[in-house]
Order: structure tokens, then C-alpha cells, then sequence
């Protein structure tokens, strides 16, 4: 199957790339960009006039359910969002049922997302057994198998020696360990920033400083046992800091923030809307700032949905009672272009966000145009606005505080190893 | 911001908050409990305004004292009235909290009194029903206990009817109160000027300030020149460790002494939401003074709750 995709404007972060450029597709790769390579003849033309083309979206955090939770999403229903939102690649975390910590339940996951042939999925591992924050996993077993990485999800390890051993362990190996920040006693049974929503609300807080002492002591131990660290879904504008901090002395740490937080506050729980539960919790204003800023002058390193499908049910219940999470993926786009233009921030640097540098952080070869690479791809038109509703998303969960909105930026058609995986209906 | 709680036109829907209620309906519910006071004084202490409505007292939390109040308060307007006492333990075992709602709706309710352990769990179940039932919050949680606030704001203009002139302090566990957090917003929203809350740091929720309170960690100090002294009960229940070290020291810098209280103005009342930890925030010399009007708390409370319920009802103008 030979693809043309002509007259768009094509994004490529990774080659620095801004230009009106044709590209070309053969046996699922690039096999020219500008210039068609000798002999070349389409079996298929895609006219991306007016368009963008970039590489599929390669996305950090993305809950598919399974296995386990097949009520609140399929593999199925969710890697079609993935497509629909133009993710190519997607790192999925291991807080399933049972948990990703042996390497069969990995293989298992990665060869029923094979078949569906929509998104490339990049498991990672268990950082310990049962994420129960205890005993090392078989990291190198569950590389094997597929693992991008390991990370202990939601489930921050309380024993700081552990902590310490499994950063050391995952560095013998030079596994990245994805971390996202919290001191699980100032965070227990905290459901919002502790704050003035907070506390109006008289809900229980979850302080900044639960994230920031964290970064500050994972950041210590990175710099004894040398383990590369990626710090995800920062929240707080003292994790920007120290984590700019960290990077200006040379410690070798990456970072990203969810699509949530770089909108959202504490104040658009409103009045306990649960679709506002979040991990980690909504902060202030000023913490928003500073993450949009972080993205900006690249102290925060990618994007990404944390998408978290959940049912209904799990959501009509008081705001503390009802289970964390957001819809994310088919997001992703239109709220990174939202940032960038709210920013004055350029398409390609918004764009890195979401492909080329998520990409280096799991260490694949994804999230770039370059001839050779893998033709995954992402057509869109960053003008067309859309509503957020349950019917318009793909994905089996409905839940978003984004519900109801209009957003702008809209996949107009996702190519996954060459193939088109998704088409709007409009075309 | 859409405020859940009000109709359109800006009229009484449910009673969810005090937060978000505009000072004319607040007005108007301690003017229309004013009119009900007197119901209690009659040899028949009924009024046919809830004639033929059902009430539901839906407690989620246990409550002998509030439920009662709402229960006589209903009694009083002729409605019927049914008491559900869903206790967390059959909760946990599964049904949901709407599921039980949904059930009480089927029977054809009319309005429904809730608690619940969670904050917000008013708010969502007003999301949830139909148009013609009205919900009234008895308590979620840790935010809101709106009757509570009222009644005490009834009491405060029935013994200092110059609002616009007081200096009133909350003393105790702000952090765990959803009635100190009621009281808050109803003196603000009547114009009181002074509001002090006094308490460790440790019972008091980050930002309190923001509510528009002044903050004293010295009790002494906050009583100074007060002319109301709300008590807050420690919520001892809700206590997860490490806030107090003991009741005893509790009592000893923030329980509310005939000593402390001297440093108030000579006329202030005394109040407390009950029920009462006699020696630990509050001292029996000063609970069952000339000075505390804990009761008279009681007995307006019905009153404020039959107004409530009225209003709702679209029975009092």
C-alpha cells in the first residue's frame, strides 16, 4: 500500500521541520518527504490541504482497563479513542487488575493491542509486586516482555529504602523509573489541593508540599544510585521549580504535566463536580501558571491526556467517594493547542510535546517523519472546533470536565504503520 | 456562578449551603421563622402548610438531635414524615447512595432531609432529582450544615439585633466543622463585621482567611470584646491523630472558661451547636450561665427548620 499525502503542512519537531511538504508512504514507512522517491506511485492520495501533518501522537499516560477493569473501558473502545485523537503510541501505566508485574500479563496486553492494529502500546512495569511498595519486580524480565519502563502508578512507596533499592536496581540496567511525586502520609485521603476550595468545600487536602518533598527526596536519591527518573503529571509550581533547578545542575530527570493541568484550578471543582477528581488534585492558579511555563521553557518536557476511563456509577458519588480520573486521549490535541496559543507558544514546540520528546523519554523511535520511520501519523485541522460530548468521544468513559466545551483542534485522519486507522466522518 | 441551589428567578430551590445564598433570602427565611416561633407557644402546635406532603429524613450519619428537630419541624407543618436511617455499614455493603434516593423518589416523596458522612452529598443528590422534590442539606460531611447556621444566626439577631455591629468568634475545630463553615458564611452574608476564629493550627483548614475571618491562635486574645462566643464541639470522632495531644490541654487553652469568657464584652452570649463535651471544649460553669442561650439554640432550631421547609414547600410568602 503506497500513500501520498500532499499538500499539507507538515510538523516534524524532531527534523525541525515547519513546511508545505508532500509525504510519502510505502510498506507502512516514510519513505519520502518533499521529494518522491523514484518510482513512487500512490495507491491512495489524502489531501491535506489546509491540514497539518504530523507524526501520530505519542502519549505518556493512558489507563486502557484492561486487564481487569473491562466494565469502565475495553482495550478495544479505548484504542480507538487513541486513534480517533491521533495517539500513535501510548505508554499505559501497570495500576490494572491484576497488576503488569510479570512479564506474561505484559506479553498478553501487548499482543491483544497487536491484533487491534490501532496504537502502539508501551506498557510499564511494576516497580514492585502488586505496587504494594515492598519487592523489586523482574525488571529485566519485564523489559523483555515489553516494558518501556517501570513506575509505581497511583501508589507512591512509602519505605524510602525501598524506594532507594528499586531506583538503584532500575539503574544497574538503565531503566527509566516513572515517578509521579507524592508523600503518601500528607497525601492520604486527600481528594483536592489543600486550599481555599478545599477548604470551603471541607474537603480533605492534599498540600503542595506532598509533591515537592517528594521531588526534592527522589531527586537525592537519582543523584546517589545515577537512576533516570522521569518525574510525571507534575501539579505544583514548587515541583517546576525544583525540578528547573535539577535540570540546570545537570541531574539527568525528565518531566510532564497532564492536559488537566495546564487548565484547570482547584476552583473549577465548582460545586463537587466529581469529573474535577483528579490525581493529582487541581491546584491554584499560580500553579498553573507556572506549568504552563515549564512546558514553555522545556522544564517540563511533555504532554500527556492521563487518560482514565471511569463509569458513570463511579462518578455519581460524593466528590471523595467517587474514583479519580479523566477521559484524556481524544484531548490530548486540542488541549495542547490550546496551551500554546494561550502562550504564544510555536505549533512545533507544542506539537514536540506530544511526539518527539515524549518519544525520547520512552526511549522509541516513534513521534518523528523522518524517512525510515515508522509511517504513523496524524492529520489535522487546528481550526475546526468541536463539542466535547459523550457521543463525540470514542472512548468508553464519558467523564471529562472538559464535557460540554468547545475545543479547538480536530484529527482529520490517524495512519498507524501505514495504514489509516481513522477518518472523520466529515471527510 | 449557576448556582444549584436557586431557581431561575433567584427563588429558594433546595437548601444546600449558606454559601451562594443571597442575604434577601437568608432574610427571608429568619423573618418567616420569626412567624413560627410562636407555633410552639399554642395548645395545638400544628399549621396545615405541609398538609398532605411527605417528608423523607434520608440520615446516611447517625443524628438523634437534628433528626428530631426536622422531624417535629415537619410534624409541626402537617406534613408526614418518614425516617430512614441508612447506616454507612449497609452502605459499604453496596448500595449506592443514589439507588436509595432512587427508591425514596419511586415512593413519591416530596422532599427530602439529608446527612451523610461526605461533603457534597447534598449536592448530588439534588443533582439527581426530578424537579418537584426539594432537598435540604442536615449535614455532608465536613461542609455544610445549613440549618445549623441559620438557627444560630436567628438566635445571634434574637439576642443582638444590630448585626452590623458585632464581633463574634468561633472557637474549637473549625477544620472538621461543617457547622463553624455555615456559621461563617451566614454572618458574612448579614453584614457582621468582626469574625474571629480561634483554634491550634492544626483544626483549622488551610486558607481559612479566605472565608473572611481573622485568625487567633490565642484564645485570650480572640475573646477579647466579643459580644457572641460560638463554641465549636471537638469532633473527637473525626479526629485521625496527631491534631491534639490531649482533651485536657485542649481544654486548658481553648475550652471555654468563666476566666476566658470575662475577657469578652459583659453581655456576650454564649452558644454551642451541641451537643456539648462539658470539660473539654466548654466548662459546665459557663454551659448552664445566664450568659449561654445553648437552648433557646434548640428551640429556635425548629422554627428555622419549619421556615426552611415552608419556603420550600412554596407555603410562606
Amino acid at each position: 500500500m503506497k500513500i501520498l499525502i500532499k499538500n499539507g503542512r507538515i510538523i516534524d519537531p524532531k527534523n525541525n521541520i515547519d513546511a508545505k511538504q508532500d509525504l510519502y508512504i510505502a510498506a507502512g514507512q516514510i519513505v519520502g518527504i518533499g521529494e518522491a522517491p523514484k518510482g513512487f506511485s500512490a495507491n491512495q492520495t489524502i489531501d491535506a490541504t489546509g491540514l497539518i501533518v504530523a507524526p501520530g501522537f505519542v502519549d505518556l499516560c493512558a489507563r486502557l482497563r484492561e486487564p481487569g477493569d473491562e466494565y469502565k473501558a475495553t482495550l478495544e473502545s479505548e484504542l480507538r479513542a487513541a486513534s480517533a485523537g491521533g495517539v500513535t503510541s501510548l505508554s499505559c501505566p501497570p495500576d490494572t487488575d491484576p497488576v503488569l508485574d510479570e512479564p506474561g500479563l505484559v506479553e498478553m496486553l501487548k499482543l491483544r493491542a497487536w491484533r487491534h492494529n490501532l496504537a502502539r502500546i508501551y506498557p510499564l512495569g511494576a516497580l514492585t509486586q502488586k505496587l504494594e511498595g515492598k519487592a523489586l519486580t523482574e525488571m529485566c524480565e519485564l523489559t523483555e516482555a515489553g516494558c518501556a519502563g517501570f513506575t509505581q502508578a497511583d501508589h507512591p512507596i512509602i519505605d524510602t529504602q525501598v524506594l532507594w533499592r528499586a531506583l538503584e536496581y532500575a539503574a544497574t540496567f538503565g531503566y527509566t523509573v516513572f515517578l509521579r511525586p507524592e508523600e503518601p502520609f500528607l497525601a492520604k485521603d486527600g481528594v483536592a489541593h489543600d486550599g481555599e476550595v478545599a477548604g470551603r468545600l471541607g474537603l480533605k487536602g492534599i498540600p503542595s508540599a506532598a509533591e515537592s518533598l517528594r521531588i526534592a527526596a527522589v531527586l537525592r536519591i537519582a543523584q546517589e544510585t545515577k537512576a533516570k527518573i522521569h518525574f510525571c503529571r507534575i501539579s505544583t509550581a514548587e515541583g517546576v521549580a525544583l525540578i528547573r533547578e535539577a535540570k540546570k545542575n545537570g541531574i539527568a530527570i525528565t518531566a510532564d504535566v497532564s492536559i488537566h493541568h495546564l487548565h484547570l484550578t482547584e476552583h473549577d471543582i465548582g460545586y463537587f463536580d466529581s469529573n474535577a477528581n483528579l490525581k493529582p488534585p487541581l491546584r491554584t492558579l499560580r500553579d498553573k501558571d507556572a506549568l504552563c511555563l515549564g512546558v514553555k521553557d522545556g522544564t517540563i518536557d511533555a504532554i500527556c491526556s492521563d487518560h482514565a476511563p471511569v463509569d458513570d456509577d463511579a462518578k455519581l458519588l460524593p466528590f471523595a467517594e467517587a474514583e479519580a480520573g479523566a477521559t484524556g486521549l481524544e484531548l490530548l490535541l486540542p488541549l495542547t493547542l490550546k496551551w500554546s496559543s494561550n502562550h504564544k507558544a510555536s505549533l512545533q514546540n507544542a506539537i514536540a510535546k506530544i511526539t518527539s520528546e515524549a518519544a525520547a523519554i520512552l526511549g522509541i523511535n516513534n513521534g518523528n517523519l523522518s524517512v525510515g520511520a515508522n509511517a504513523d501519523i496524524a492529520i489535522f485541522d487546528p481550526e475546526a472546533a468541536w463539542q466535547v460530548t459523550p457521543t463525540a468521544l470514542k472512548s468508553q468513559g464519558k467523564n471529562t470536565p472538559f464535557i460540554n466545551m468547545e475545543l479547538t483542534g480536530k484529527v482529520i485522519y490517524t495512519l498507524m504503520n501505514g495504514q489509516i486507522t481513522y477518518q472523520d466522518k466529515m471527510k | 456562578m449557576y448556582n444549584p441551589q436557586l431557581t431561575s428567578d433567584g427563588k429558594l430551590k433546595h437548601l444546600l449551603s449558606i454559601e451562594g445564598l443571597p442575604k434577601k433570602v437568608l432574610v427571608q427565611i429568619l423573618d418567616t421563622a420569626e412567624s413560627f416561633v410562636s407555633v410552639a407557644q399554642r395548645d395545638v402546635k400544628k399549621v396545615p402548610l405541609l398538609r398532605g406532603k411527605t417528608v423523607c429524613n434520608i440520615f446516611f450519619e447517625n443524628s438523634t438531635r437534628t433528626r428530631t428537630t426536622f422531624e417535629i419541624a415537619a410534624k409541626r407543618l402537617s406534613a408526614d414524615v418518614i425516617n430512614l436511617n441508612v447506616n454507612t455499614s449497609s452502605q459499604s455493603k453496596g448500595e449506592a447512595i443514589l439507588d436509595t434516593v432512587n427508591n425514596l423518589i419511586a415512593m413519591h416523596t416530596d422532599m427530602f432531609v439529608v446527612r451523610h458522612n461526605q461533603s457534597g452529598a447534598a449536592h448530588l443528590i439534588a443533582k439527581h432529582v426530578p424537579d418537584n422534590i426539594s432537598v435540604v442539606n442536615a449535614g455532608d460531611g465536613r461542609h455544610s450544615h445549613p440549618t445549623q447556621g441559620l438557627l444560630d444566626v436567628f438566635t445571634i439577631r434574637k439576642y443582638k439585633p444590630e448585626m452590623h455591629n458585632l464581633r463574634v468568634a468561633l472557637v474549637g475545630d473549625v477544620l472538621h466543622s461543617r457547622v463553624a463553615r455555615s456559621e461563617i458564611h451566614a454572618l458574612t452574608t448579614l453584614g457582621v463585621p468582626e469574625i474571629r476564629v480561634i483554634a491550634p493550627k492544626t483544626l483549622l483548614p488551610n486558607e481559612v482567611e479566605k472565608l473572611g475571618v481573622h485568625v487567633f491562635h490565642d484564645m485570650k486574645a480572640g475573646l477579647k470584646d466579643v459580644d457572641v462566643v460560638m463554641m465549636l464541639r471537638l469532633q473527637s470522632e473525626r479526629m485521625s491523630g496527631a491534631m491534639l495531644p490531649s482533651t485536657q490541654e485542649f481544654f486548658k487553652t481553648y475550652g471555654l472558661t468563666p476566666e476566658k469568657l470575662a475577657l469578652a464584652k459583659p453581655d456576650a452570649i454564649v452558644m454551642h451547636p451541641g451537643p456539648m463535651n462539658r470539660g473539654v471544649e466548654i466548662d459546665s460553669r459557663v454551659a448552664d450561665s445566664g450568659q449561654a442561650v445553648i437552648l433557646p439554640q434548640v428551640t429556635y432550631g425548629i422554627a428555622i427548620r419549619m421556615a426552611v421547609m415552608a419556603i420550600l414547600a412554596g407555603g410562606a410568602a
